[in-house]
């Protein structure tokens, strides 16, 4: 089994995210990056189900050159190659599925994970864009029935279920009265939840092969793709400033406040 | 950091400065993953195994899967090999934990009790204590401090005598990490004693062995977590073969054995004034008082702005010594003297920060109270700051 996973560099949510004056960005200086969570999540699960079934897990990433420390940290959980598709200009959400559709026609894998959303830009948009583009079926949102603290968690079993003919994967899905279970043929495109699994660390004979692993570099020119941003960024502004609460002497007094100030009921 | 315009054209020069010219990309992984487990796996436990004086055996068995009790050992006998800068990476990290007897329980394993066997110990030996402490299987201690005896190493009155193939001990242990716990305690005895320094040996006894006893757990001011014995021998009789090198080595083991002793008490305490001025930093701008937060007074900002200052020029002093340790130097000098810099620095920086916090700071549900007791033991322990003194007088011939 071949899998592709997604692994993009996001800025640690534990540093102080400051938005530039100008509005045109946010002020880089002094933030620290991580993988994007939920692709953490989708590297677990890819090393999990190639443990299962075999194969390799190949991890893609978009960016600069800063990217292959995310490369690398994937590598060192225990992918066994990676792609960076060497590219430092603006790019949309509709770009980033563009090049990875050419990754994936390239590479071609059974199963292509990606995260549900990155915590940079919470688009949620990307894993939809690629199934469409590749014809593909796709099932987001993948979560599981076990506790995190399970026997299947703890012995690293997959969440996403390979069916008995290999041909389709069974993949649990957070929706908003529960969980569904959807069955998709493979190849197929699935995108990773919060409570798919908890992601190895890095150990350190990983850190130590991951140097030794090999990262192959692409750009959009190569795999010809025009990357031109078809959403523009105009202006980027902090959330205004939380005012301080009140208090209310009871709840005949919450109730006005709520229907003729705040409007809500 | 940021980049000065026009430089950073020379990658070589890149590679050096990254990491200040000591760790590199994979030391940092390492460091991301080490962070990740302490935040999971002992801050969320700190305050329960404060109150019980103790942190979990397992927690030794979970850093050996880790990897993390072997990281300088070779790996025939379970370790990685990886090398000490690996190791200080853990030590710094762990000194970020918040409770110093957590990373000194962890720390007497995988430094000054299994430090010895691995450079002075035979393969056998090796096989026998070395290896099932990197598996987290046995606990080890090191046994230099008397009763009678701590700064004054050559002053050691426990006895080893030798009687056809086995070392008859007589004498006692004080204040020994791990010591209630142990299974294996790595012993420093006179072979000699009419020789003075040159009569030292270190000899290993194991739990269980007649006329070896455990005393009380001491009770301590601060390292809480981490268990505190007195060692008692009498008549003790230990195989000859449990002899590390030849008699009469003793007192030089034991120096060689406290550089990397003396460094991890500096990057411990460089680790843990970090985890304080976080802490600190977080306070002074929640706590409000005359109508603004503490940290809109120029005056807070600018003791914070000392308190930074001091933690970075401990922390560079201990860098520039770890740096000439792991080039191969015996750099006794500048390690004595990171040490006294970096563990007098992290009482400062402690005292600071609770003053800092104001009335909350002498409050136990405050976890910089504990920072505070904790780093008090830094100037005392592997050595006093006064015995750093005379080390560095005699190293530098004044
Ligand atoms: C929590 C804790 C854990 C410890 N863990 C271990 C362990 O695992 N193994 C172990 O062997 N030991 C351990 N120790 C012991 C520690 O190493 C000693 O306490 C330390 O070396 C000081 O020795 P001492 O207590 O005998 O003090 P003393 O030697 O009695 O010193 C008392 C004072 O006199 C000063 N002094 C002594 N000699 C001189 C001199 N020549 N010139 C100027 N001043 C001098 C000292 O600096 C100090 O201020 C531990 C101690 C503590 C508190
Ligand atoms: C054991 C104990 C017993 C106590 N008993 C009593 C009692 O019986 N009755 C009682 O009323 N109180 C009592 N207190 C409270 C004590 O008086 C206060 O803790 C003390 O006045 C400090 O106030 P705070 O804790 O609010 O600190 P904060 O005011 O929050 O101060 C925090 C830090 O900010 C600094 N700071 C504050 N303002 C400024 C400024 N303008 N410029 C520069 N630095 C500033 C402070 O010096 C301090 O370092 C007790 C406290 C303790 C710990």
């Amino acid at each position: 089994m071949k899998i592709l996973v997604t692994a993009k560099r996001v800025e640690d949510p534990e540093s102080k995210i400051k938005v530039k004056p100008d509005g045109s960005g946010i002020v880089q200086e002094g933030l620290k990056y991580k993988i994007n969570p939920f692709d953490e999540i989708g590297v677990e699960e890819g090393l999990r189900l190639v443990a299962k079934h075999q194969g390799e897990v190949v991890v893609v990433s978009i960016g600069g050159k800063e990217v292959q420390e995310q490369l690398r940290h994937a590598l060192a959980m225990g992918a066994h190659r990676a792609v960076w598709v060497n590219h430092t200009g603006p790019v949309d959400q509709l770009g980033i599925a563009a090049l990875l559709q050419k990754v994936v026609e390239k590479e071609q894998p059974d199963l292509v994970i990606l995260g549900k959303q990155s915590i940079d830009d919470d688009q949620n948009q990307v894993g939809q864009y690629l199934a469409e583009f590749l014809g593909w079926g796709q099932a987001t949102f993948a979560s599981k029935v076990e506790s995190m603290e399970s026997e299947q968690e703890k012995n690293k079993v997959p969440a996403i279920v390979l069916t008995a003919d290999k041909k389709s994967v069974q993949v649990i899905r957070e929706v908003d009265n529960g969980l569904a279970t959807v069955e998709c043929q493979l190849p197929a495109v699935v995108t990773t939840d919060l409570r798919l699994n908890q992601p190895r660390y890095a150990s350190l004979p990983g850190i130590m092969k991951a140097k030794s692993k090999p990262i192959e570099e692409l750009t959009p020119a190569k795999l010809s793709v025009d990357v031109t941003p078809a959403i523009q960024v105009l202006k980027m502004s902090s959330p205004p400033a939380r005012k301080a609460g009140i208090k209310v002497a009871d709840v005949p007094a919450l109730v006005e406040k709520l229907h003729n100030e705040a409007k809500v009921v | 950091m940021r980049v000065r315009t026009g430089t950073r054209k020379d990658e070589v020069l890149v590679k050096m400065l990254h990491g200040q010219g000591l760790y590199l990309e994979e030391h940092d992984a390492f460091r991301r993953t080490v962070r990740a487990v302490v935040e999971k796996e002992i801050l969320p436990f700190v305050k329960e195994w404060e109150a019980r004086e103790e942190f979990p055996r397992e927690l030794f068995t979970r850093f050996a899967e880790l990897g993390f009790l072997g990281l300088k050992y070779p790996v025939e006998y379970g370790g990685s090999a990886a090398g000490e800068l690996y190791e200080a990476v853990l030590l710094e990290e762990l000194g970020r934990c918040g409770s110093g007897g957590v990373s000194a329980g962890l720390g007497a394993q995988f430094t000054i009790s299994t430090g010895p066997i691995h450079q002075f110990g035979t393969d056998a030996q090796k096989h026998r204590w070395l290896a099932p402490a990197i598996r987290g299987e046995k606990i080890g201690a090191l046994g230099i401090t008397e009763p009678d005896a701590g700064s004054d190493v050559a002053g050691l009155r426990t006895t080893a005598r030798r009687d056809g193939d086995s070392y008859v001990l007589n004498g006692s242990k004080t204040y020994i990490t791990n010591g209630v716990r142990a299974d294996f305690v790595v012993l420093a005895a006179k072979t000699d004693p009419s020789a003075g320094h040159k009569g030292l040996s270190m000899v290993v006894v194991e739990k269980g062995t007649p006329g070896f006893s455990v005393g009380r757990k001491l009770d301590k001011l601060g390292w809480r977590a981490s268990d505190t014995a007195e060692l008692f021998f009498e008549d003790c009789r230990v195989p000859a073969e449990n002899l590390l090198g030849g008699e009469g080595q003793g007192f030089a083991q034991i120096m060689g054995n406290f550089q990397w002793e003396r460094l991890s008490l500096a990057l411990g305490a460089v680790g843990a004034m970090e985890d304080m001025l976080e802490t600190v930093l977080a306070h002074v701008k929640s706590r409000r008082a005359f109508g603004q937060s503490l940290h809109q007074f120029q005056v807070v900002r600018h003791k914070l702005a000392e308190l930074f200052t001091a933690r970075e020029s401990a922390r560079q002093l201990t860098y520039h010594a770890l740096r000439l340790h792991v080039a191969g130097e015996w750099a006794v000098a500048q390690t004595s003297m990171a040490k006294k810099v970096a563990t007098e620095t992290c009482c400062r920086v402690a005292d600071e920060c609770l003053q800092l916090h104001g009335g909350a700071g002498y409050m136990m549900e405050y976890d910089i109270q504990r920072h505070w007791r904790d780093a008090r033991l830094g100037p005392i322990g592997g050595g006093t700051s006064e015995v750093m003194n005379e080390i560095i007088a005699k190293q530098l011939g004044l």
